[in-house]
């Protein structure tokens, strides 16, 4: 056993030392372990960077650098009038990955869509337990409702058909947790007893196949030089797993990867100066906020909400907690996101007026409770500071803040429980580009008791996103998503706090990067020089 | 002997079941739980949750998941993690070499300097030297570790180049790693500087983890040495003129070293602590900064698997220690 080991070290190891020396090689810092290597099971953007992008295809996909959605495995797409038919026509001559395990017999058809897709909907067929999973965005995306039927019309054609009508539907397909697998390979893998094997040595139709995972160190990929849209320029593609962000800056200093991953905003400034590195820079698809539950009295009246939003110094808070990265929000979606309303006009910061305003309304004196999350995300890198600056604010009109946080679990749960007592530091990241998973998500009235903290049911508002999300164009979506935001600013549930600033380091030498705003990192498309 | 070996064993027993409870018991004592934070900002329904919470078999009672989970251990099945569905047992076996690798090269460097320093500092009591370990011995002793690893990251990888900021290897270097280790793998690899660059990336990891006990190395050396060197027995061989360098290397040193052997296992056991930092800070695919993570998300399995698993690594080097104690020492073998 020892000897054939050794054997085949050496006969992989001479074939690596002559073509590492050829092979164009990108390396990337990132910035943790993926959870896994099946996207449909999880939700950290690392996973997605290291799974969905470069390994699988989805029908549709998001462009390089935009939220626009272009047609992927699918060619082309067809929606019925009444909005709850989609038909796919698939794109032919698609290659599978080959691995240790798989050889692909057939190119990609309408089989691996309904197998990719019944895995998370039909709870009663075998797969749907393999690996244990949950599949949190294709439940969050409220899929399991929304899909009544998945058919084949022919080894080219796949039918879609919906309970509701569903605008966002075909930005929900170019979401990660709708990648496409190989549905021979999982049978393969199936009947050799090993199912879960598919989850951990995935095989996809991506730009790049994937070699080997280290745990908690590397990820190995290689161009796939079968690719539908040609093989990438590239050869190799390697995560290095550097949790830590000044380690990972020395690492691109040194050369020791050519691009990184979240860098600390104070080192920024550095970056800029360095002449080895070039800096983009991107406004995040998120939002951080201030939700008053407005169910609670006197948050209950908007005025007093009003009140309290200009007592707000964001300014303050953009430089304090941000360092700089990070723009004042006046709208509940960030400026990246279509429909993104220019003219609404952002609460004015004005501690006299405000003082008034709060006397005016009966709720001077007043004490509240402040939540601070218990942990650093994009949209808000350091809440308890964010909470202390908000404390003196409120101060300045006579507000008394307590200041109070628990573990991010328990803080998830009571914060979207109805009867919460204080105002709550949160924010969204978003996941298709579309407003309604802004608007809706966090707005809507279905969404009280869940995951809209403000507890605000405002039936003007909701009827404008619920129609929108109805109609076929996005013209006609946006005139009503513009309404909408008018509304949310006039009754002003949350205090809209920013958006941060996404910033991505890398080497000179690298071209052809796109800064994605959704946030991910990809690596199609790529090229380094020698 | 063989009385002495069975009641050490029988011993083992309560031992390893308390150490079963204590892992499963703490990590449930914190608040929150891993169906929580998996969901995230975006939040579960409340069937979800509980169908979740039931899939995992989190919503039966707690002596009911205890029993679930010693049966399994009893089987050598420690349950997969909640987070990436693998087997804790298998994610524990390809991470735990590198943190040993980490671990004995950090112990030996502690050792081949502490030893001797120690040594010299209590030769030359009061001497320039003497003053110069002990103060840099305290300073080493108070290090903030993850503070120390970037300051040396920057000097040595940042400023001077001479050495890698991170990793195990270069990525350059791709090859099977059948024992875990390294050095050994990349030897066996055969590629060219492949175990001059698994050195290279050993180095700075290795002085980060090594400084603590190389400072308490160093201390509790040369206070076991002055002890000693003021025994009758050293003043003896000095009057009877044998030469200074026996008396201290032959004599004073080798009863000294009693109680810095017992320092050195006992630090053996606290460079697991320091390597969650160390690993945290070099990239090291080690168990530490693996268990560290999982109590963040709550990862029940990992976490009760994985501390059961070091719990049962250090009570056999424990155990073994006692019956090396045993074997050299009448003593204690027959002591009731």
């Amino acid at each position: 056993m020892l000897l054939r080991t050794l054997a085949s070290a050496l006969a992989l190891t001479t074939c690596l030392a002559f073509t590492a020396a050829e092979a164009k090689t990108l390396v990337y810092c990132s910035e943790a372990s993926p959870e896994g290597f099946n996207p449909s099971f999880f939700t950290g953007g690392q996973t997605f960077d290291a799974s969905a992008k470069p390994i699988y295809n989805r029908l549709v996909e998001f462009e390089r650098g935009t939220t626009n959605v272009v047609p992927g495995l699918a060619e082309s797409w067809e929606v019925s009038d009444d909005g709850l038919e989609y038909v796919f026509k698939l794109r032919q001559g698609v290659k599978f990955h080959a691995s240790d395990k798989f050889t692909p017999s057939r190119d990609f058809n309408a089989d691996d869509v309904l197998f990719s897709f019944n895995r998370q909907l039909k709870k009663d067929e075998p797969w749907y337990k393999v690996s244990a999973p949950t599949y949190e965005y294709f439940d969050g995306m409220s899929m399991p409702d929304l899909i009544k039927n998945i058919e084949k019309v022919d080894d080219y054609t796949v039918k879609f058909t919906l309970t509701r009508p569903e605008a966002p539907m075909i930005a929900n397909l170019a979401m990660d947790f709708a990648s496409i697998m190989s549905a021979e390979y999982a049978d393969q893998m199936m009947k050799a007893g090993t199912p879960e094997v598919i989850d951990n040595e995935p095989v996809g139709t991506g730009p790049f196949r994937f070699v080997a995972y280290q745990k908690d160190a590397v990820i190995r990929y290689e161009a796939f030089a079968d690719y539908f849209g040609g093989k990438q320029a590239i050869d190799q593609l390697v995560f290095a797993i550097t949790p830590d962000a000044s380690v990972r800056l020395q690492k691109l200093k040194a050369g020791e990867c050519h691009v990184m991953a979240y860098p600390n905003p104070a080192d920024i400034g550095g970056l800029m100066n360095d002449d080895t590195l070039q800096v983009m820079q991107q406004e995040g698809l998120n939002v951080g906020y201030l939700a008053y539950n407005t169910m609670v009295a006197p948050f209950d009246n908007p005025k007093v909400r009003k009140a309290l939003n200009m007592a707000i110094n964001k300014e303050a808070i953009i430089e304090s907690v941000f360092q700089g990265t990070g723009s004042p929000a006046k709208n509940p979606i960030p400026p990246t996101m279509w429909s993104y309303n220019e003219a609404v006009t952002d609460d004015p910061y004005d501690p006299e007026s405000a003082k008034k305003m709060l006397e005016e309304a009966g709720a001077a004196g007043l004490k509240m409770k402040v939540w601070a999350m218990p942990v650093a995300r994009p949209y808000n890198p350091n809440a308890r500071r964010m909470a202390e600056l908000i404390q003196e604010d409120f101060k300045k009109i006579g507000v008394e803040v307590e200041i109070v946080s628990f573990e991010w679990g328990e803080y998830l749960k009571r914060s979207s429980e109805k009867e919460r007592d204080g105002a709550v530091l949160l924010g969204w990241t978003g996941d298709n580009g579309d407003p309604d998973n802004f608007l809706a998500v966090l707005l809507g009235c279905d969404a009280v008791g869940g995951a809209n903290r403000a507890q605000w049911c405002d039936k003007e508002f909701n009827d404008l996103i619920q129609k929108a999300k109805s109609l076929p164009t996005q013209a006609e979506r946006t005139a009503l998503y513009e309404q909408a935001q008018l509304r949310f600013k006039d009754q002003a549930p949350w205090a809209t706090i920013a958006h941060s600033l996404v910033t991505i380091p890398m080497s000179k030498k690298v071209s052809g990067y796109k800064m994605d705003p959704l946030g991910s990192h990809r690596f199609d498309g790529v090229d380094i020089a020698e | 002997m063989i009385p002495f070996l069975a009641k050490r064993i029988g011993l083992l027993i309560p031992t390893f079941l308390g150490v079963t409870v204590v892992a499963f018991l703490f990590i449930r004592l914190l608040p929150g739980d891993p169906v929580l934070l998996l969901a995230g900002e975006r939040g579960l329904s409340p069937e979800r949750y509980a169908e979740l919470m039931a899939q995992f078999g989190f919503d039966r009672p707690l002596w009911q998941q205890y029993l679930e989970y010693l049966t399994g251990v009893l089987h050598g099945d420690l349950g997969n993690s909640i987070v990436t569905k693998q087997p804790v047992l298998s994610e524990f076996a390809a991470l735990f070499p590198a943190t040993l690798e980490l671990s004995i090269t950090a112990m030996i460097f502690a050792v081949v300097l502490g030893l001797p320093a120690g040594v010299i500092a209590a030769v030359r009591r009061g001497s320039v030297f003497d003053h110069t370990v002990m103060s840099t011995a305290l300073v080493g002793y108070s290090m903030p570790i993850f503070w120390w690893g970037l300051l040396l990251i920057i000097v040595f990888s940042g400023w001077l180049g001479w050495t890698p900021v991170s990793g195990r290897i270069s990525l350059l270097y791709y090859f099977p790693t059948p024992t875990g280790f390294m050095l050994i793998d990349s030897l066996l690899s055969g590629q060219k500087g492949a175990f001059g660059s698994a050195v290279s990336h050993l180095i700075l990891p290795a002085i980060v983890l090594g400084t603590i006990p190389l400072a308490v190395i160093a201390r509790q050396t040369r206070s076991a040495m002055l002890e000693v060197l003021g025994e009758d027995y050293v003043r003896t061989a000095r009057a009877k003129g044998l030469a200074p360098g026996r008396v201290v290397g032959l004599h004073a040193l080798r009863n000294a070293l009693i109680p810095v052997i017992t320092t050195i296992g006992l630090q053996a056991g606290l460079l697991l602590a320091g390597a969650i930092l160390t690993e945290t800070i070099f990239s090291w695919p080690g168990v530490g900064k693996w268990l560290v993570d999982s109590i963040f998300r709550r990862d029940y399995q990992v976490v009760q698997g994985g501390l059961l698993l070091i719990a049962g690594i250090v009570m056999i080097v424990n155990l073994a220690v006692d019956v090396a104690y045993g074997l050299v020492n009448p003593r204690i073998r027959h002591r009731r």
